[in-house]
């Protein structure tokens, strides 16, 4: 290989986990959650908080790790609501999930409303550098993107965890409270969410309204599309970016000979994900016993 | 406590509830709560054409909580109503500017509606054939469908429909439009196709073995399979009719105010929908009530957008989701006890 085409190899494979970043920590943090047995369709409202709390304090302190911690947190913090309402007051979880994403979209602009007197744009924070390899994000995203498998299942957290999704009776029997299991892994999973939030607006210097634009709601898909198992939900995130990369819309013009509608273009995740779906309804694809049940 | 007393009792927590967390938010904006409910209601009750929007707003609220509720009562989520009312606003345009000029009202506002709902229909016939046949689940589907449907609208209406430039398309003809009810609004009389649809609802979900059949689905289907309903089929039509109410919304828009497609148009009420669903307890003369408190609450913060940002009311159409989904176990548990 001559070392032009090298470095373009390995430009492309930077951009692509770049690009992967958010997706795959929603990702995993979605299947962390919906293991314990809580529907996580929170996960863009997850997002939305995530990147607003990382752009507000990364502009008030000027520092990256502050802005990355505060979106992190942000993210436990819906999380515990989630968790609360859903287990704890055992209210329905698909509308908790939903009623959290409505807040998150109107309730950020409203906090830009109040913060900053303007409901589009926060002002500039801190930025990610264009360098994946000196990327914080970019690394959380990879280890846990190892870490959080190996933790599913082959510690104790992650046995209690998977026990609270699929049999909290018998997690209750040997004296383990499902609840708090579930919390704490909807804490787990609200901080990779916030993390994969934080790098939406810090990857921009700035937050600006509805910036998840649905990709909470993707990175569930590929938590189902995957089996509930965050390896592979992991690896379908990268495969989205990939696909995102190779400027897929381009290579379908070349091969049908004819130009798709930039209207259409973003469509081929989406259609990727109905598609698989409903061709391929796979009885390995079984979630939790106990999603969505209180406990 | 009687179930329609507990219904009636949670929806009035999480109202109560809704109130309260709004409250704590106009402090935060550093204003008297007590001012801004009062002004919120006076500034509404005292303007027709503030009122007249309450209408409008609640019509199609209606319709898209209908579409949840019809949905929900055979035990699946719709949240699709984004992609039905897309669709139906679509279909009733073309339909609408289609016709030759000169068409009767009495045959063209009809078959504008049959367009609209059958629109909807088809995208929720396909979530439900995908969920009852293929097992791929519909809150999943049901996302992407949003997605998908609103671009390729978007692009059938830059291919084919804007007028130079525009994002809107050609008018629809005069027989097609539907009277205004209130000056200074956009009320039409598309409040009488709302209406139509609750009491339709509410009779067949009441009052015919259908409409039993359909909730027996929701409540337990294997019992269902079991005395002889067949579940998937169930299904399907369930998530038909719940998509052709919501196309049906379409009706308000575009029959009733706009007069033709526009870009965005009806955008946001498939969604606010299930709040009105939900807060309604799923029983069609709930959510007629429901929607008119939701859109009280729209017009109203509006209203009152020199005293607080107007994203405060929005944020309260979450709030109340949550709340009922939370009360409703709580009435439930202290009705046990």
């Amino acid at each position: 290989m001559d070392e032009a085409k090298g470095a373009r190899v390995i430009a492309f494979v930077l951009r692509v986990i770049a690009a992967s970043i958010t997706l795959v920590l929603a990702g995993l943090g979605g299947a962390v959650t919906e293991r314990s047995g809580v529907v996580d369709l929170a996960i863009e409202g997850k997002l939305l908080f995530g990147a607003f709390a990382a752009a507000v304090v990364g502009h008030a302190t000027g520092s990256l790790a502050a802005a990355i911690a505060a979106g992190v947190l942000a993210g436990m913090l819906v999380a515990a609501v989630q968790v609360g309402c859903a287990v704890g007051l055992g209210a329905d979880q698909v509308i908790v999930g939903i009623g959290l994403n409505l807040i998150a979209l109107a309730g950020t602009r409203f906090l830009m409303q109040v913060i900053y007197d303007t409901g589009t744009n926060t002002p500039p924070c801190p930025q990610l550098s264009d360098n994946v390899l000196a990327n914080p994000l970019a690394w959380i995203a990879v280890t846990a993107a190892i870490a959080v498998p190996l933790a599913l299942h082959r510690t104790r957290w992650g046995l209690r965890l998977r026990a609270a999704g699929d049999r909290p009776d018998a997690l209750r029997a040997v004296g383990v409270s499902p609840l708090r299991t579930r919390l704490y892994a909807g804490l787990v999973g609200g901080a990779l969410s916030g993390a994969g939030g934080a790098k939406l607006s810090l990857a921009v210097a700035g937050f600006s309204a509805d910036m998840a634009g649905g990709r909470g709601y993707i990175a569930l898909a590929m938590v189902i599309l995957a089996g509930w198992r965050p390896a592979v939900a992991a690896l379908a995130c990268l495969g989205l970016a990939i696909a995102d990369a190779l400027e897929i819309h381009i290579e379908i013009t070349t091969a049908i000979g004819r130009h798709i509608p930039t209207e259409l273009a973003h469509l081929v995740p989406y259609v990727l994900t109905l598609v698989v779906l409903v061709v391929w309804s796979s009885k390995a694809r079984q979630p939790p016993a106990a999603l969505g049940k209180p406990e | 406590m009687k179930a329609r007393d507990r219904e009636l009792y949670a929806a009035g927590i999480a109202l109560l509830a809704t109130v309260a967390i709004g409250s704590a938010l106009v402090m935060i904006v550093g204003r008297g709560p007590g001012h801004v409910w009062n002004q919120m209601v006076v500034r509404v009750v005292t303007d027709p054409a503030r009122l007249g929007q309450v209408v409008y707003r609640a019509t199609a609220l209606a319709l898209t909580g209908l579409a949840v509720s019809v949905a929900l009562d055979a035990g699946l989520f719709n949240i699709a109503g984004e992609a039905q009312l897309t669709a139906g606003v679509l279909a009733c345009a073309v339909v609408g500017a289609g016709l030759p000029e000169g068409t009767p009202w009495l045959v063209a506002i009809p078959l504008c509606a049959l367009a609209a709902a059958a629109a909807g229909g088809a995208i929720g016939a396909l979530i439900g054939a995908g969920r009852a046949y293929r097992s791929a689940h519909e809150v999943i589907t049901s996302i992407m469908l949003n997605e998908i449907v609103a671009a390729i609208v978007l692009w059938i209406g830059n291919t084919f429909l804007f007028e130079n430039g525009t994002t809107t398309g050609p008018p629809i003809i005069a027989g097609a439009r539907l009277p205004q009810l209130i000056g200074g609004s956009s009320a039409n009389a598309s409040v009488a196709i709302a209406a139509a649809a609750v009491i339709a609802v509410w009779w067949l979900r009441a009052r015919t073995t259908w409409g039993h059949a359909l909730r027996a689905v929701g409540r337990d289907p294997e019992a269902a399979r079991a005395v002889g309903i067949s579940v998937e089929r169930m299904q399907v039509v369930a998530m038909t009719l719940a998509g052709a109410l919501a196309g049906l919304a379409a009706t308000n828009f575009v029959l009733g105010d706009r007069h033709a497609f526009e870009e965005g148009l009806g955008r946001g009420f498939g969604f606010i929908g299930l709040s009105s669903a939900l807060l309604g307890r799923l029983n069609p003369l709930g959510i007629a009530a429901a929607s008119v408190v939701l859109a009280f609450l729209s017009v109203g913060g509006l209203a009152v957008e020199d005293l607080v940002p107007k994203e405060l009311p929005e944020m309260l159409q979450g709030v109340v989701v949550i709340a009922i989904a939370a009360a409703v176990p709580w009435t439930k548990r202290k009705a046990r006890a």
